[in-house]
């Protein structure tokens, strides 16, 4: 064993248990510290497929923003969030089997894959040594997202949607001024 | 060194576990938990399959960093449907939000 094997190994065991205490916890303040606990191991993933940009970008974005934003939604509609209440709902044994099915069939139709054990191939990129290669990197997603020749539409769009996206929640969750009847 | 399959039963596993937040939880935040579990699952195989298929493009980081986009979108605006329910009907229980129900 490697060791970045061993560190997969403890990140994909820390993330798998954090995510289920995510589904499982009855109290949703402890079940939002776990989510926490989970997208930081999906950070150190990003760094072990050598995506730093994207590591930062998971833990500004997920841990930072949605994560907290959780905690402020749970913390405000706090009388159901409470231990009291049963957490799972009737279908909960389906759900379970659905998951635990799907999960087989992704593995076995996966493994029937001829792809499926290729190794990684040394990062490179033509005329960059090594040292360079991270920043090299960040140059080359920060030219394809404005790049009329690659991403530069889907950009905006991204752009278009999360101004239409803050509007919207601002509308929705605004209180109702009571009228006069 | 660590083989692509290694991702992605992890990401596999994490996709189900999410499915499964998603279809057995009763209050409609932890539902969205469930749905940020997915997504990162859906994430990871992304930037799995760039650093293992075609490590010479940028695309795949790409794919991950709009479905960061529209991730931060769908969490605003779940959350904000969730706080305007829970101020009208004082629940965020999932099967107790029935008004649309015929």
């Amino acid at each position: 064993m490697t060791p970045l094997q061993v560190i997969f190994l403890i990140t994909a065991a820390v993330t798998l248990v954090a995510a289920l205490a995510v589904v499982t916890r009855q109290n949703l303040v402890h079940a939002a510290l776990f989510l926490v606990l989970s997208l930081f191991g999906v950070a150190v993933f990003f760094v072990l497929l050598e995506a730093e940009f994207l590591a930062v970008v998971q833990v500004i974005v997920y841990i930072g923003a949605i994560a907290i934003l959780m905690i402020f939604a749970v913390m405000l509609t706090r009388k159901v969030a409470s231990d009291d209440t049963v957490a799972a709902n009737r279908n909960a044994g389906w759900a379970g089997l659905i998951a635990a099915g799907l999960f087989f069939i992704l593995v076995i139709m996966l493994s029937a894959w001829s792809g499926f054990y290729t190794q990684a191939a040394e990062l490179s990129r033509p005329g960059v040594d090594t040292a360079d290669l991270g920043q090299a990197m960040l140059v080359e997603l920060g030219e394809h997202l404005v790049s009329p020749q690659a991403y530069v539409i889907p950009f905006e769009v991204a752009s278009v949607l999360l101004l239409a996206a803050l509007i919207g929640s601002l509308v929705i969750a605004w209180p109702r001024i009571k009228k006069e009847a | 060194m660590i083989p692509l399959s290694w991702y992605l039963i992890f990401a596999a596993a994490l996709f189900c576990i999410g499915l499964y937040g998603v279809l057995a939880r009763k209050n409609a935040i932890a539902i969205l938990m469930g749905v940020e579990l997915m997504l990162n699952a859906v994430n990871i195989n992304l930037v799995a399959f760039w650093r293992y298929l075609a490590p010479q493009r940028i695309d795949g980081q790409v794919f991950a960093i709009m479905v960061f986009a529209v991730a931060a979108a769908e969490v605003a605006v779940g959350l904000a449907l969730v706080i305007s329910v829970y101020r009208r009907r004082h629940t965020v229980a999932a099967d107790e939000i029935d008004m649309m129900k015929w």
